[in-house]
């Protein structure tokens, strides 16, 4: 084992998929005053983040942990026994060395030589004492050598920076140095620090064991004024202790989601950078940011580059992370312009991120923009300052603290300990950008391509010339039906439903668009999908053109001029805008078009050369001082071919990076080989910083005639950008990236079927897993295509190839799905016949001539000697390892979907209730108290987390946390009003008629930290239930895959990127995503090498159709599996794809209660279907010699590649790291054998349902007093979870279990609590306080001896509060986190300030503000009331208003009037009922809830609305959903017309 | 694409026909067709499914969905190009063929499928009148000679296709005009003959060469055209008619269906011969043997004559009047279906064998003596038919005409001489897929239609002609760019 002790990269395991988020803290003395109690808060605090790290298959390796600190003079005076200059002049180095005595000292040799080299001097060595016996087993073997080596500041370096800048000097190059080496165990080499000013002590451990491992930490003498802590959990699961952070600089909770690009535009810097304070020296730190760490590891390397480059903390900081400037309004006009010029300096490390830094003197936060990732903090009235990922890190009694906050989305925070004060956001950044003009820098050197002057562009050719053309590009009577269209009717890409059923395009027979071998990227798990519609704040296209300014250059921004554009799609007028730019701008921009076409008569050999001449002279280009280039195949005709523009423009790209020289140039795309949104983020994602798509532009025009609007080109032609623009924030935010700056250059794609040579020289870094096609097969494609143009083909004389990607069509692409499978699949499972079936499954399973899968081509190895048939494992057995997909109830009929539920519980297979609840007249036993025969028994919790009550999770066996879609992952979806109908509104708790969103994210899971949580709360609710995650295959899932794992899940499904959906973008049904055979190797090999394997049950599905996959699925490591549109198709799916249509022909995927008429599945055929693949798979056993299933799983010694010889394109392709099979001892578990350890134990609900026996039992009311702490997590919900099992949603009578807590709770107070209970917490919350809220009523309010002054100006609940609650009560006395609210659909809610997007997507419910609310309240609410207090009139500029308008509360007189007239509504106790209609009593409804919210927090605020509400009531906003509000009185109406029908009948 | 809410906004409504009384009278197409707001919400109704199965419902594979969108959408003429870019020929399967699109139809799950064969006919009939059905010239001739057999609709098929690829292309019937089955297969009551003439004037422009009259193996050695062509082919059809061999088969009156309705063709169409010649219905007694189309075109020809009564016999049992969806769409179903001949008045027996004819003195037969038989499974499963005891019955019968199908091509003469190898079914042998795809036994000696598969649908004989095409194309250039 290596000493860094992260396998190889072997098979599909690549450990450069690693990922990490965490828990970070730091606690500080604002006066800088040292103490060693800092350093053990430090520890404390690690010690109570224990529950966001995580732990492998060794309970005692962590992902690990570590500390940062000032450097203790007097602590290292005392240790070594050497003199130390004065504190300043002497640096200490903490390394990490090899065990081995002969490699160490030759590392150390390398040190030494280095430091002396620069001039600086060796003071001593100290071998840092170590106590390992606490280690793990698997830890151990990688246990390094630690030493500390202390520097002497030389005469050269005048002062401490310019000694901090040395040493980042000299460390860069040692570690250049060990990396080229041929040292022995050079791995393991590290430097944690070096520095004057800090040092670092981390480790792969355990948060607790950091005390522990290092002696050091425990001496009195060992004092810092700030301690910043960290504790990993890593989707990676192998121990390496260089990744433990925190880093030199800072400690990061989050993900960057650009990395590739980031780490990529750095290195094409090289060439453009230059600093007048680093000077020389800057060439030896290259390379910067060196290959193969963790994205942290590369954001350190930069900022540190920054740092010593001359920059301040914050700045670089700012330039990393920037706010979301563009498009605010609300940001001070100078701020925007600091933000702006920046922009141009770097562009933004993307992705969720609370990242705390420091230098040793300073120290401070900040937070991605959008808010992703939680971090609070409390200051004390003795200058402490602590900040964590949660509340309650530190016991610090109450009154001592004056003030409870938390970092706000963009927000910086920092701390000076040598000024002694807190610098916050405002002032930290109002000083920055007043540093500089940097408006009037702008105004010099930034040129918007609008304000250039109107060019003249060429005109469309005539209708052949087109038709040749479009040819050329490989355009399809398709592209214009299905993309084009759609996106020029609507201004948004079409939509389409159930999965792709066309093979890879590896596997082909047609010529495919390059882009097709790459598949988007999407977050899931370790980061979240943005929403960019609903977040769209957070969105930006605005791309720059042209060179970038030198990072380093401090001062005026040189004389660089930058070229904006709002979006990167180029009019042919803006394209000719740029050629003519050189003239319009003084010659600050000088323009070369390359020309990308090859000669007809060279054949496909005529690409390779042309791609070398291609490179050699946009290099030239640019030593030239062409400073944008662009890369045209306006030249195509019939003796000139294209290359690929994505080729083309990667092959440009990667050259210049590689040449330093990529940021000297822009570079734009002519081409038609752009017109879908694919084409433009595969051209953006490899670098083209804007794209001309001429070919689509002429297609539009002559289209024009023929659309059924008459549209002007010009109108047309926006609504085609518009979708373009919209497509690609989609494909950017999948991945959780927000700016197209950021993605440019990004490679955010796996590639499926390119060979690993091609993509070396072309796509360098991009993943490819099965190898494929290279340049020959591409250059052949492209041939092809020109012959089909430029021939004499008769069939494209006059028409466009048919295409049939989006529908079958027989000369077109071959789908899996065809008339004759799908006639014989229902004729064989209506009439029971076995031998029909068989005529199916050939048609599946044999792909000779037509490729269709990627395990079309895998041959069984069968046994020498096959066993009789009768000893294989039953079908009865067999079936049980089935499940049918999640399909929501909603997307398809109640027939469709009950009729798989009552054949899958016969059965014994599970079906999934899919996204949207479940009705429980669906999973209550019948009355004889038989199981319900329509009970689902997978219960799926999604997004939207529509009918997830506790009710409905405790009738579960299994829980689905549904993180990805196949067809469309990385997307939320949406269910228009139209479908909503009755029974769906009453399964969903929302309104009849109004539209339900669900969020891209989970709102409670941006890290797999989350995840866990999320878990946990599920598994509290149900204990018995099994939690399974939903993942689908992209390269890494397998890593993602281990850390749910290591999150407890009991099990996971893989599935592959052909599910089915209801409907789905086009562009993501076919290009996100990959197939599962690869996804599913990759997770079963990543689990088998971490020993994970056993401990969870793998599912793999998307696409499988017959008993070989299964058996295929089973050999490379799956334990179960789903079916979806198999069964579907067997209850009469004809694929109509139509389902997004809601014209369902055969009453499947349809409301319409006529079409439903037309349903005549039955659960028999189901049953019938069923039993043929288990049959089939018994078969299949006999023939491979295996008796068990079990026996079967993970034996991909069983599969063997078949030659794809005849297939043009397919005989490239290589399995074998799909066909590797991990080496691990055999007592190591290949398939699922044990259970998951969840802690419930430990779990202090225990001991309130042992005192709440009495309701449980009796239902008699009890009280409850007991104390909670943060690692309290969870509370009360799996006392709710008894609730429900005993009385059902409807729960118990008001205050029946009523518990009063005291001291901060951790995550989840409250999740899923049940009617009857109340929960009075006098402290504060974490975040997702009253998750999934089933009833309850929820109390906080600050504890009676707090030192807070006001508690309306401090936080009192984190993030993420109410995130689909269902039903209950909440009165918050204090301000909430980012995100309150969010889909709340019942829930009624009153708090006293919330963060950015309250309120978002919520449905119902009332939420009740009283104090000031963040950005983008309301985005997407649908339904559901908020009633805000705006007392200074800002409100609206806060609130989304998409869906929703604002209103004064009416006055009361009215309200009584219409009481007046309705006094039977008026109930016993003297209250009045006035939840049924939301549409009036605003002020009584109000009014009712603040004294509420005065009775049970004694709020000052609610008081003073109260003691003087004739003033305070018209400061209320009231919001209303527009359709919320229209839905609502048609209600009304209905009702009112049916009560005088049935009067009129009497 | 239709429109999306199209079918359950629209019903499904087809072609009508003139009252039976009127229709008899003559002997001229009888449909009363759709006015365009028709055929246009018709088109509508198509749902462009995600998997058109009338797509591979249909032989030919035609577009379906998309000419449909275009009916929808009014635009008529790209309607027809698309429509001929996999059918040459849509004005004969248009009227003639018996639309298996419509059976595998979406919508027929519930049977009410896309009138797609009435908008089919309609979009080339507007076609022609609008004058867009132009000759295709080939801009480059090839220089290769093809000799086609046989005029019917794979014949024309072929021969279009190979002239349009610039070959030099001659077509050989036997029969006095062009068209085989068309011609005198097909009453013209139900093919008006002037459709294949414009046809015919369209593939003369394009360059094919038409010799009727031209009876190969018998006029002119097959051996002949092998030497002078480059290529030949085979589309003769199935002639071999099914004969009846019991007693009494020898009497006047007893005919092949084929002879009955060719020799009433030829008369519609202008052709004067002696009545002697002539087979007539008028005032007769008809019983016409097998069920099938052409036992109809007998049954429809007989009551344009004036037959006194007309019966059916159909050995088998009666179908059921609707199939059972579930496991047969979207294939062709066996079911209870009225052709337009048999609604004019006949009436239809099932389960009935034919024992004896009987004669009057003069040899003229006068009964055919009958018995009811039935179909029960074997033991293996299969069906087997036997007689019932006592249930003999006799039916008068003036004219008999035997229309029970035919059972592969006529050997003697072509066949013979040039000795192809013959499948187990006496059809000429020959794969449809593949490098031999179309090849006879002999070197560049082509076959296709019904002469290779047997009896069959005008729109497989289509299918095969443009596919033979395309072989024949490969065979002489090395490659093809015609469509298959």
């Amino acid at each position: 084992m290596s000493y860094r002790a992260l396998p190889e990269k072997q098979g599909l395991y690549d450990p450069k998929n690693e990922h990490d988020a965490c828990g970070v803290g730091f606690v500080a003395n604002i006066k800088g005053q040292k103490s060693h109690s800092i350093v053990k808060q430090g520890l404390d605090i690690l010690d109570r983040l224990t529950h966001r790290g995580a732990v492998g298959a060794d309970p005692l390796a962590g992902d690990g942990a570590g500390i940062l600190l000032q450097i203790p003079d007097e602590f290292f005076r005392a240790v070594v026994d050497f003199d130390l200059p004065e504190v300043g002049l002497y640096a200490i180095g903490m390394l990490f060395l090899p065990q081995d005595e002969e490699a160490r000292a030759e590392a150390e040799a390398s040190v030494i030589s280095f430091i002396e080299g620069e001039g600086q001097s060796i003071l001593g060595w100290r071998d840092v004492p170590v106590e390992n016996s606490g280690l793990g087993y698997s830890v151990l073997p990688s246990e390094p050598f630690i030493r500390q080596v202390f520097i002497g500041c030389s005469g050269e370096c005048t002062d401490q920076i310019a000694f901090e800048r040395k040493l980042f000097v000299i460390r860069k190059q040692i570690e250049n140095e060990i990396r080229q080496s041929e040292l022995e165990g050079k791995e393991a080499f590290y430097f944690t620090s070096m520095s004057s000013l800090t040092v670092a002590y981390k480790g792969m451990l355990l948060s607790g064991q950091v005390g522990e491992f290092y002696p050091d930490l425990n001496d009195e003498r060992m004092v810092s004024a700030l301690a910043l802590v960290h504790q990993r959990f890593s989707t990676n699961t192998f121990p390496t202790w260089d990744l433990a952070q925190p880093f030199r600089m800072i400690a990061h909770n989050g993900e960057i989601n650009t990395m590739r690009g980031n780490v990529n535009w750095m290195a094409a810097r090289k060439e453009s950078m230059a600093s007048e304070i680093l000077g020389q020296d800057l060439e030896k730190v290259w390379p910067l940011i060196p290959e193969g760490q963790s994205d942290t590891a590369c954001f350190d390397n930069a900022l540190e580059l920054l740092v010593q480059g001359g920059y301040s903390l914050a700045h670089a900081m700012m330039i990393l992370i920037p706010e979301a400037w563009s498009g605010n309004p609300l940001m001070d006009e100078k701020r925007r312009a600091f933000y702006e010029y920046n922009a141009a300096l770097m562009e933004p490390w993307d992705g969720p991120a609370a990242v705390v830094f420091t230098d040793g003197r300073q120290i401070g936060a900040t937070l991605d923009r959008n808010g992703l990732r939680p971090a609070r903090y409390i200051i004390t009235d003795d200058d402490l300052v602590v900040m964590a990922s949660e509340m309650g890190v530190l016991d610090i009694p109450e009154e001592k603290i004056i003030k409870k906050w938390r970092l706000q989305p963009g927000k910086m925070f920092l701390i000076d300990t040598e000024q002694g004060r807190i610098i916050d956001d405002a002032e930290l950044k109002e000083d920055l950008a007043s540093a500089h003009p940097y408006q009037q820098w702008l105004n010099e050197t930034q040129i918007d391509l609008q304000v250039l002057p109107e060019a003249v562009a060429s005109m469309s050719p005539d209708a052949s010339t087109l038709r040749d053309g479009q040819q050329a590009f490989g355009y399809t009577s398709e592209d214009i039906k299905f993309l084009l269209t759609p996106m020029v009717l609507t201004g948004q890409e079409g939509s389409g439903s159930m999965g792709t059923d066309t093979p890879p395009s590896v596997l082909s027979r047609r010529s495919k668009h390059l882009s097709t071998y790459f598949k988007q990227n999407f977050a899931q798990v370790t980061n979240p999908p943005i929403d960019p519609i609903r977040e769209e704040i957070v969105m930006s296209l605005v791309s720059l053109i042209g060179p970038r300014p030198n990072l380093l250059d401090l001062s005026h921004g040189g004389n660089n001029k930058r070229l904006g554009v709002q979006q990167p799609v180029l009019t042919n007028t803006d394209l000719e805008r740029i050629r003519n730019i050189e003239d319009n701008t003084g010659g600050a921009f000088k323009t070369r078009t390359l020309d990308i076409c090859f000669p007809a008569e060279q054949r496909s050999s005529g690409m390779k050369p042309a791609l070398e001449r291609l490179c050699d002279r946009a290099e030239v280009a640019v030593r030239e001082g062409y400073n944008i280039l662009i890369i045209s195949d306006r030249k195509v005709d019939a003796d000139n071919v294209p290359i690929p523009a994505l080729l083309a423009t990667s092959a440009v790209h990667q050259h210049l990076i590689r040449k330093g020289l990529r940021t000297s140039s822009g570079l734009v795309v002519e081409t038609g080989a752009a017109l879908e949104v694919h084409h433009f983020a595969t051209l953006a994602g490899y670098g083209a910083e804007a794209v001309n798509p001429y070919m689509a532009f002429d297609t539009i025009q002559s289209m024009l005639s023929k659309l059924p609007e008459s549209l002007s080109f010009d109108e047309a032609q926006k609504r085609y950008i518009k979708a373009i623009g919209k497509g690609l924030k989609k494909v950017m935010s999948k991945m959780g990236i927000s700016t197209y700056q950021s993605y440019c250059g990004a490679q955010i794609f796996d590639a499926i079927g390119l060979s690993s040579t091609f993509i070396d020289q072309y796509f360098t870094g991009t993943a490819t897993t099965v190898e494929g096609v290279s340049l020959q097969q591409i250059a052949h494609e492209v041939i092809r295509w020109h012959s089909d143009a430029f021939g004499d083909n008769p069939i494209y004389k006059n028409h466009l190839d048919v295409g049939g990607d989006y529908a079958y069509r027989l000369r077109g692409e071959d789908h899996a799905w065809t008339p004759e499978s799908i006639s014989k699949l229902q004729q064989a499972s209506r009439s029971n016949d076995w031998n029909t079936y068989e005529v199916y499954a050939k048609e599946m399973n044999e792909q000779q001539e037509r490729l269709l899968t990627f395990r079309g081509l895998f041959d069984l190895n069968l046994a020498e000697e096959e066993i009789p048939l009768e000893e294989v494992e039953s079908a009865k057995e067999i079936v049980k390892r089935f499940v049918t997909g999640a399909m929501s109830f909603g997307s398809i009929s109640y027939e469709a979907h009950s009729t798989l539920a009552v054949a899958m519980n016969r059965l014994g297979g599970k079906s999934n209730t899919g996204e949207g609840g479940e009705e429980d007249s669906r999973f209550n036993p019948l009355p004889d108290g038989s199981p319900n025969p329509e009970r689902s028994a997978i219960k799926q919790v999604a997004s939207g987390r529509f009918g997830v009550t506790n009710e409905y999770l405790v009738n579960a066996d299994d829980i689905q946390i549904k993180m990805a879609q196949g067809a469309k992952p990385g997307e939320g979806g949406q269910l228009p009003g139209h479908k909503v109908n009755a029974q769906i509104a009453r399964v969903r708790h929302s309104t009849q008629g109004v539209g339900l969103i669900s969020p891209p994210p989970h709102h409670d899971i941006y890290s797999i930290e989350d995840l866990a949580q999320l878990i946990h709360d599920l598994k509290n609710v149900n204990p018995k239930a099994r939690i399974s995650v939903k993942l689908v295959s992209e390269v890494g899932v397998g890593t993602v895959a281990a850390g749910v794992s290591k999150a407890h899940a009991d099990h996971v499904t893989i599935s592959g990127y052909d599910g089915g959906t209801g409907a789905s973008p086009l562009t993501s049904i076919k290009h996100a995503g990959s197939p599962w055979e690869i996804g599913l190797s990759e997770t079963h090999q990543t689990l088998v090498l971490n020993q994970l394997r056993g401990r969870i049950s793998v599912q793999v599905d998307g696409g499988i159709r017959t008993g070989r996959d299964v058996v295929v699925g089973a050999l490379l490591g799956a334990d179960e599996f789903g079916f979806a549109t198999a069964p579907l198709i067997v209850e009469g799916c004809v694929m109509m794809r139509k389902c997004h249509l809601n014209t369902c022909p055969v009453g499947v995927a349809t409301q319409d209660p006529e079409l439903r008429k037309r349903f005549t599945g039955k659960p028999e055929h189901v049953i019938n279907y069923f039993f043929f693949v288990a049959e089939e798979v018994r078969l299949l056993m006999a023939k491979l010699g295996y008796r068990n299933f079990n026996d079967m799983i993970g034996q991909v010694q069983r599969l063997d590649m078949r030659k794809a010889i005849d297939h043009w394109k397919a005989q490239g392709l290589d399995y074998t790291r799909i066909l590797t099979k991990p080496d691990v001892d055999e007592s190591v578990s290949i398939y699922n054998t044990e259970t998951q350890d969840h802690g419930l134990d430990k779990a202090i609900d225990h001991e309130l349902i042992k005192q709440a026996a009495p309701a449980l039992e009796k239902g008699e009311a009890v009280k409850i007093d007991i104390d909670i702490h943060n690692y309290n997590r969870t509370f009360g919900t799996m006392l709710s979870g008894r609730v429900a099992e005993n009385y059902g949603f409807k729960g118990l009578p008001d205050d029946t279990i009523y518990v009063k807590a005291n001291g901060t709770a951790g995550q989840s107070f409250g999740a899923w609590a049940a009617k009857g209970l109340t929960l009075e917490l006098e402290g504060e919350g974490n975040d997702y306080v009253g998750k999934g809220l089933s009833g309850g009523r929820l109390v906080i309010y600050p504890p009676k001896q707090s030192g807070i002054a006001k508690a309306e100006e401090n936080i009192i609940v984190g993030n993420t509060v109410l995130y689909g609650a269902i039903k209950g009560e909440c009165y918050f006395r204090g301000v909430a986190g980012e995100r309150f609210g969010v889909r709340n659909s019942g829930a009624t809610a009153v708090v006293e300030g919330l963060g950015d997007h309250g309120c978002e997507y919520m449905t119902g419910g009332v939420v009740v503000c009283i104090g000031s609310t963040g950005r983008n309240f309301a985005a997407g609410m649908s339904g559901g009331i908020a009633y805000v207090l705006d007392q200074d009139g800002t409100f609206e500029q806060r609130c989304n208003l998409a869906q929703v308008e604002l209103e004064p509360i009416k006055e009361e007189d009215d309200a009584l009037e219409a009481l007046d007239h309705q006094g039977g509504d008026l109930e016993g106790h003297g209250r009045v009922d006035v939840s049924h209609d939301m549409t009036r009593f605003d002020a009584i409804r109000l009014r009712q809830l603040l004294e509420n919210h005065l009775h049970y927090t004694n709020s000052d605020v609610a008081r003073r609305i109260l003691d003087n509400w004739n003033e305070e009531l018209p400061n209320f906003v009231k919001v209303m959903p527009v359709d919320y509000r229209r839905a609502l009185e048609e209600m009304q109406i209905q009702q009112s017309q049916s009560s005088e029908n049935s009067k009129g009948a009497r | 694409m239709g429109k999306p809410t199209g079918f359950i906004e629209y019903t499904r409504q087809d072609i009508s026909y003139t009252p039976v009384a009127d229709r008899i009278t003559h002997y001229n197409e009888f449909v009363v067709s759709l006015n365009d707001s028709e055929l246009t919400q018709q088109a509508a109704r198509c749902m462009d499914c995600g998997i058109p199965y009338c797509h591979s419902g249909c032989p030919v594979n035609n577009l379906i969905p998309d000419w449909n969108d275009m009916v929808y959408k009014e635009d008529w003429q790209a309607a027809i190009a698309v429509l001929h870019s996999t059918n040459n020929f849509p004005e004969f399967t248009g009227r003639v063929c018996p639309a298996p699109c419509e059976t595998s139809c979406t919508l027929n799950i519930d049977d009410t499928p896309v009138t797609i064969k009435t908008v089919e006919r309609n979009i080339v009939e507007k076609a022609w009148e609008n004058g867009w059905i132009e000759p295709q010239i080939a801009a480059h001739k090839s220089g290769k000679r093809v000799a086609v057999v046989g005029s019917g609709p794979a014949g024309l098929a072929c021969a279009q296709q190979l002239a349009r690829a610039g070959h030099s292309v001659q077509v050989f019937e036997k029969q006095n005009r062009i068209g085989g089955l068309l011609r005198y297969g097909i009453p013209d009551f139900k093919l008006n003959k002037r459709i294949i003439d414009r046809r015919m004037a369209q593939m003369r422009t394009e360059g094919v060469i038409f010799h009727a009259n031209t009876h190969i193996g018998v006029d002119i050695p097959a051996r002949k055209l092998v030497d002078e062509f480059n290529a030949v082919v085979l589309t003769g059809g199935s002639e071999h008619p099914r004969d009846l061999p019991i007693p009494g088969r020898e009497f006047n009156g007893v005919h092949f269906a084929m002879d009955f309705l060719r020799n009433n063709s030829r008369r519609v169409q202008g052709d004067t011969f002696h009545d002697s010649e002539f087979i007539s219905a008028t005032g007769k007694h008809v019983v016409v043997i097998g069920g099938g189309d052409t036992g109809s075109d007998c049954i429809g020809t007989s009551t344009r004559h004036g037959a006194t009564s007309v019966t059916q016999l159909e050995i088998l049992p009666r179908p059921p009047e609707k199939e059972n969806k579930g496991l047969t769409w979207p294939d062709w179903p066996n079911k209870m279906r009225t052709s337009s001949s048999q609604e004019e008045g006949c009436e239809r027996m099932w389960c009935v064998a034919t024992k004896e004819f009987v004669s009057d003195d003069e040899g003229n037969v006068k009964t055919v003596k009958c018995i009811k038989v039935e179909w029960n499974k074997d033991e293996e499963g299969n069906w087997k038919m036997s007689e019932v005891e006592g249930s003999e019955f006799e039916l008068k019968a003036d004219l008999v005409t035997l229309a029970m199908g035919f059972v592969h091509p006529v050997h003697e003469g072509m066949l013979e001489e040039l000795k192809v190898e013959l499948d187990g079914m006496g059809n000429i042998k020959g794969e449809t897929e593949g490098t031999s795809a179309y090849k006879t036994s002999i070197d560049g000696i082509f076959a296709a239609g019904d002469m290779r598969r047997g009896q069959s649908l005008v729109v497989w004989a289509i299918r095969e002609g443009r596919q033979c095409a395309r072989a024949v194309d490969e065979y002489l250039m090395g490659s093809s760019d015609l469509p298959r």
